[in-house]
Order: C-alpha cells, then sequence, then structure tokens
C-alpha cells in the first residue's frame, strides 16, 4: 500500500474517478499543465486532456456557474476555487443556484458537482489565502460541506463527493497539504458523507474539531495526564454533522470541548454546542466549551500563530472543563 | 512610428419585416414559410392572452408577481424557430415564454411558477430547459456550462439563453461570454434589449452604443437586429444556430424590443416612462405587424383573427384552470426536495414540522416532556 499525503491522496481520488467516469471534469484557475498552485492536480492534463481538464479564465464565479451548467447537463465537474477566500465571487452561483436548483425544480434539474477548496491558515499566505469559512455554507440549505484532515479520509471522501446527486464543497486543510503520510490503499474505497471518525476513545471528556486543528488536539491530548481519558472526534463532514456520534460520546462523557478554526460566533461550534445542550442536557457535567479562532479578521501571516488554535489553549480548556 | 490601428470592427443591423410592411426579398425569402408564420403569429396571440389573463389573475389576488411578455413576443417565437425541441436547450431569464412554450413547456407550468409552486419548474424530461431565473444575469453561466457538456459529448445540439439590456451590466454575463467564447461552447446569448430594467433606462444603464459591441471584447460573431421582426431574428438566429451546430463557438445577438408592459404587476411605469415613448413602441408591436404580413399575403382576415383571439382565449382559460386545479403541495416536499436524501436532521424537522422539541425527541435521552401535547 502507498504512503501518501494529502495532496497525493486526493490527486489519486481525481484520477481515479476521472478513468472511471468520462462524466468527471475538472475545471479551475491553473488546474492544466501546472497541475494547480498546490499541485493537487498535477499529471491529469497529460493523462485526460484538454477536454477534461481544463484552464478557465480567472473568474471565480465564472467557474462555479459554468460548472453548475455542465452538472445540469449530465457532467460531473469538479471545480477548483484557488484559495476559500476567493470563494466570495462565487457565493452567489453556490448558495443561490449550485444549493436550490434541485429544490427550485423538485429535482427536475440537479447539480452534482464538488467545489474543491483548499481552505485554513498556517502556511505564511497573503491576505484571503488563510481563512475558515465552512459554517457560510453550513448554514446555506441545499449544499454538503465536508472536510477531510487526513490522506486516507481525502481520498474516501472525495470519491463519495463526486458520486454524490447533490452540490459538495471539499474542504483541503491546506496546512495538512504535506505535513504527513499514511497509508492510503490503490483501491477504490468510499466514506460516507455525514460519519466523523472517532480518532480516540475516552471516558472523561470530549474533544470535536475537524480540519487543520486536529493536530493540535492531538497534542493536547498527548500533553494531557495519564489518568485522563478523552475522546477526540474528527467530524470530517460539516453538514450535515454526525450529531448521533458526539452525542452518544457525551452522553459517555459529559463534558465536550469544541475546537475549531473559524471565528468563534456563528461558527459550527455554536451549532454543535446548541444541540449538545438540547440532546445530552442531563449527562452535562460541565458547560460546553470552545476553543476557536477569534472574531478578529484572521491577521497576516507575522501573528497567525497567535491566532491559530494551538495544542495549549486546548489543553487548558480540557483542564477547565475536566476541574469543573 | 506612428499610431497604427488596433482594433477596428462594425455591427451590422438586420430588418427585415418593418414596421410599415415594407419586406426585403433578398434576405427574407424562404426563411419563414407562411405556415410558420401563421404558427408564429398564432403562438405570439396566445401568448398575449395569457400575459392579459395572468394581469387579471394577480390584481384578482389569484397569482402573485408576475412579469408581462408583452412586446417581446416576436423575440422569443423567430428565436425559438431555429432551435430543435427536445434536443436544443434553453436557459430562460422569464420574458420569454413563447420560446419556452415552443421547446415543449406545459403552457400551464409558467402560470404555477409564478402561483407561488415550485412544480411550475419541474422541467419535463423531455424538455431540455432550466427553470426561470429570477437572479438577473447569472443563468448564462449555466448555458456555457450546458453547451460544453454538448461540446464534449460530441452532439450538434445547441444551447440559447435569454436575457435583458440591464442583464449585461451584471458580472456574470460578462464571466458568461468569456467562458463560452474561450472554450467554444455551442451558446447562443440573446439579448432581448427592451430599454428598460424596471425603471432605469438603457441610456443609465450602460454607454455602448450597441449592446451587441459587448460581445466584440470576447470575439464573439454579434449582430443586432429589429427584435419585433420575426423574419430579422429567425434569420440572425440561423446564422448563429449554424454555427454553433459546426463547431464554431458562440454567438451573440441583440434585438431591440419593447417592454409594453410594466416591469412587473408590482410595478408600475407610468412613474418613471414618458407615455409619448410606449404609444410610439404600440405602433412596432410585432403582433400587429405580423397580423399585416399576414394580410398582406393574403393568407389572413380579420374573420380569422377573431377566430383567433377566442381560440386563444380558450386556450389560456384551459391552461389557467390546470394551474388553478393543481392542489396546493404537500409540506413534505419542502424538505425531500433538499437533496437526494435528507438527512437526518431535516427527516426530523419534517415529521415533528418542529425545530423545538423539549422532551418529544427520543434522542434526547433522559429528558421527559414537561407538557402534555402541547
Amino acid at each position: 500500500m502507498a504512503t501518501l499525503n494529502l495532496v497525493q491522496a486526493i490527486n489519486l481520488a481525481l484520477k481515479q474517478e476521472m478513468q472511471k467516469d468520462d462524466r468527471v471534469i475538472i475545471l479551475g484557475e491553473d488546474v492544466g499543465p501546472n497541475g494547480g498552485v498546490f499541485r493537487v492536480t498535477e499529471d491529469l492534463h497529460a493523462e485526460f486532456g484538454d477536454d477534461r481538464v481544463i484552464d478557465t479564465p480567472l473568474a471565480e464565479s465564472g467557474i462555479i456557474g459554468t460548472a453548475i451548467g455542465m452538472a445540469m447537463n449530465g457532467l460531473r465537474p469538479i471545480p477548483e476555487i484557488q484559495f476559500e477566500g476567493f470563494l466570495g465571487p462565487a457565493y452567489d452561483q453556490i448558495v443561490n443556484h449550485a444549493a436550490r436548483s434541485r429544490s427550485r425544480s423538485r429535482g427536475a434539474v440537479t447539480v452534482p458537482l464538488t467545489i474543491r477548496v483548499p481552505v485554513g491558515g498556517g502556511i505564511h499566505a497573503p491576505e484571503l489565502h488563510s481563512d475558515s469559512p465552512e459554517a457560510i455554507y453550513a448554514h446555506s440549505p441545499g449544499i454538503k460541506v465536508v472536510m477531510p484532515t487526513t490522506p486516507y479520509d481525502a481520498k474516501g471522501l472525495l470519491i463519495s463527493a463526486i458520486r454524490d446527486p447533490d452540490p459538495v464543497i471539499f474542504f483541503e486543510p491546506k496546512r495538512v497539504y504535506r505535513s504527513f503520510r499514511e497509508e492510503v490503499p490503490e483501491d477504490e474505497y468510499m466514506i460516507p458523507i455525514g460519519e466523523a471518525k472517532v480518532i480516540s476513545e475516552g471516558d472523561d471528556l470530549t474533544v470535536v474539531t475537524w480540519g487543520a486543528s486536529l493536530f493540535q488536539c492531538i497534542e493536547a491530548l498527548d500533553n494531557a495526564p495519564d489518568d485522563v481519558s478523552i475522546e477526540l472526534i474528527d467530524l470530517r463532514t460539516i453538514d450535515p454533522f454526525d450529531m448521533d456520534t458526539i452525542a452518544a460520546s457525551v452522553e459517555k462523557t459529559g463534558r465536550c470541548v469544541i475546537v475549531h478554526e473559524a471565528a468563534m460566533t456563528c461558527g459550527l461550534g455554536a451549532e454543535i454546542s446548541a444541540r449538545v445542550q438540547e440532546r445530552c442536557f442531563l449527562h452535562l457535567e460541565a458547560p460546553v466549551q470552545r476553543v476557536t479562532g477569534f472574531d478578529t479578521l484572521m491577521p497576516y501571516y507575522k501573528l497567525e500563530n497567535e491566532y491559530l488554535v494551538n495544542a495549549k489553549r486546548v489543553g487548558t480548556a480540557i483542564q477547565e472543563t475536566l476541574a469543573y | 512610428m506612428p499610431k497604427q490601428t488596433a482594433y477596428t470592427a462594425t455591427i451590422e443591423y438586420v430588418s427585415i419585416l418593418d414596421e410599415k410592411g415594407n419586406f426585403d426579398d433578398k434576405l427574407g425569402k424562404g426563411l419563414i414559410t407562411d405556415e410558420q408564420a401563421l404558427d408564429l403569429y398564432e403562438r405570439m396571440t396566445v401568448c398575449r392572452q395569457l400575459d392579459e389573463f395572468a394581469f387579471k389573475l394577480q390584481r384578482s389576488g389569484r397569482m402573485g408577481t408576475y412579469p408581462q411578455n408583452k412586446g417581446q413576443e416576436a423575440a422569443a417565437v423567430g428565436t425559438a424557430l431555429a432551435l430543435r425541441p427536445g434536443q436544443d436547450w434553453v436557459v430562460p431569464s422569464y420574458r420569454e415564454n413563447a420560446a419556452l412554450f415552443m421547446m415543449g413547456l406545459p403552457m400551464h407550468y409558467v402560470l404555477l411558477y409564478w402561483m407561488g409552486d415550485e412544480r411550475g419548474s419541474q422541467i419535463p424530461e423531455n424538455v431540455k430547459m432550466t427553470p426561470l431565473s429570477v437572479p438577473i444575469g447569472t443563468h448564462m453561466l449555466h448555458a456555457s456550462g450546458i453547451a460544453y457538456a454538448e461540446k464534449v459529448r460530441k452532439t450538434d445540439n445547441v444551447v440559447a439563453t435569454y436575457f435583458g439590456d440591464g442583464a449585461t451590466s451584471e458580472g456574470d454575463f460578462h464571466e458568461a461570454m468569456n467562458f463560452a467564447s474561450t472554450m467554444k461552447t455551442p451558446t447562443i446569448f440573446i439579448n432581448q434589449n427592451n430599454s428598460w430594467a424596471i425603471s432605469v433606462p438603457r441610456s443609465k444603464q450602460m454607454n455602448s452604443e450597441t449592446v451587441a459591441q459587448k460581445a466584440l471584447a470576447y470575439g464573439m460573431p454579434t449582430v443586432r437586429c429589429d427584435g419585433n421582426d420575426i423574419f430579422a431574428v429567425k434569420y440572425v438566429m440561423d446564422e448563429a444556430v449554424k454555427r454553433a451546430r459546426a463547431g464554431e463557438g458562440p454567438s451573440f445577438i441583440e434585438c431591440i424590443t419593447y417592454r409594453l408592459g410594466d416591469h412587473t404587476t408590482a410595478d408600475d411605469a407610468r412613474r418613471y416612462r414618458d407615455p409619448k415613448e410606449v404609444e410610439a413602441w404600440l405602433n412596432r408591436d410585432p403582433l400587429i405587424r405580423t397580423r399585416k404580413y399576414l394580410e398582406a399575403r393574403k393568407i389572413w382576415d380579420a374573420d380569422k383573427d377573431e377566430q383567433l383571439q377566442e381560440r386563444a382565449k380558450t386556450i389560456v382559460k384551459e391552461v389557467v384552470a390546470t394551474a388553478e386545479g393543481i392542489e396546493k403541495p404537500e409540506v413534505d416536499s419542502i424538505f425531500n426536495a433538499m437533496y437526494a436524501e435528507p438527512h437526518a436532521e431535516l427527516v426530523r424537522q419534517r415529521d415533528t414540522m418542529r425545530t423545538s422539541s423539549l422532551g418529544k425527541d427520543p434522542s434526547q435521552t433522559g429528558l421527559k416532556s414537561t407538557t402534555q401535547n402541547v
């Protein structure tokens, strides 16, 4: 079995889906011979040619709107938006067309497309290259949002997203792109959209996270005292998220800390927190805590490490919640 | 070095049957048969009657806001005549009903849509069109993508998209033109230049002399025509369709027409439009012009016209009855239509019709209801 990083795992999934299904088409800025700015589509143009790996004009709304048309007419487009900060111009097409088309037409005109977007900070990038807008799209009915963090999950979730009959935003935590490798099967496998993964089991406290923050959570768990047993959940899908797995865990542990890179107010942590108190009220031993990005703009990179969630902040929240 | 000319261009204007009844035999010969002309006249008349009925339905509270097509029927039928229903696509805005009916959309769908029922956009499978599009200027991108799919499948199907003059101010319009052009898709951009975007006249909308010239920036063949002249519209559309079918890429058509009615039933154009301007355009009404043409061809007369008006009323009454006879949709449909499969939270909301459910939801383990069946 090959040992791959996140970029390679996504590339492999794209390649295999394109080999299997000629309706699958990639389009975006620099995705062709250049292989994308993060090289996620490397070598695909050489294998599949101009018709299926399309270097488009520099226009995000155009990329998504055109992809919507392709999807309406039987293709399975995978548009790439170079950075999450540039989703803005495409917001109208995503929310007012991709997300609405099925409902608007009562199922007659559907939009099976997968929008790939690198997400998050921590790579010393310029402004608008480091944001975490997943909650905005989770708040928009009609579009699914996933954010796998590991190479194995990325391959399986990407295949699910491409084959999904509805539009999916596939966020790729860019800080993790080349940060570690793991074994990724060459064979095809799917990870269902909407299923979280329990990374480690525990009885005393539940940590729920997703995206690159997973690694700060793992570090915090490693730093926790040996007699503390913490359950760590990687959400993997942002919308619809796996409340059953979270609730089952919190009913067991009675304590919950939610960790995400995006700003706190109206982040997905708020929604999870609300659902935890609705479903697990009598099991809670402490208030649900959130460790998140601040309610500021993502700073330029000199201060990005101060903004980003780190293991120390996660560890403090864990300690305080356990001590309550 | 002396300065040189970097670029020059001219844009043709095509008119075949003018408002005085003059007919250009050279361009118009064999373009539309008598039989087709009669059919188009009937279709335009039915569409006009539908508008009249729709207006009354709205005023009597039987339908929501409705945008009349009045005055723009020729641009719709003239372009649609060049298309193949069931194969070619139409990506509409909302002021080309007659074209949609020619492509096979049952007439009551449009009424159902404006009556606030999504099933009016549940396009039948054999009809190649997207739903009416309310957000201005955003749907033309879909026409680029739909056309690309036809191109990679190597069909000779083409995609026609309709939009007004105001829509050409939107960024997505330019992106759609650029994508269609660079991807060389079989897309036909049909601009219904009716002079008004609600209350904003074209003079405030743009400083370009024509709308057609906007296509020059995208290296696209472009032409302006008399949009109230079915012959001129058919002529320019034929050329665009021919290019698209041959794999020569997209084309642009500017149809000069006029919105004889208000923007919608929620609008009152008297607030901003000079009645003299409207009056002048009433004389260029495409229905009157087509009727005069048919009369000059000796294939139409007052009796036939009277019969047609009655027939049109009957057709429209039946369409209204069909639309009004469709029962209110089940509320479940708002949940079930969101995704191919509704997710767990949607199912919960659908089945309980509640979002708060203290003690009622079995997933809230341990919580007991504090009330008896609130």
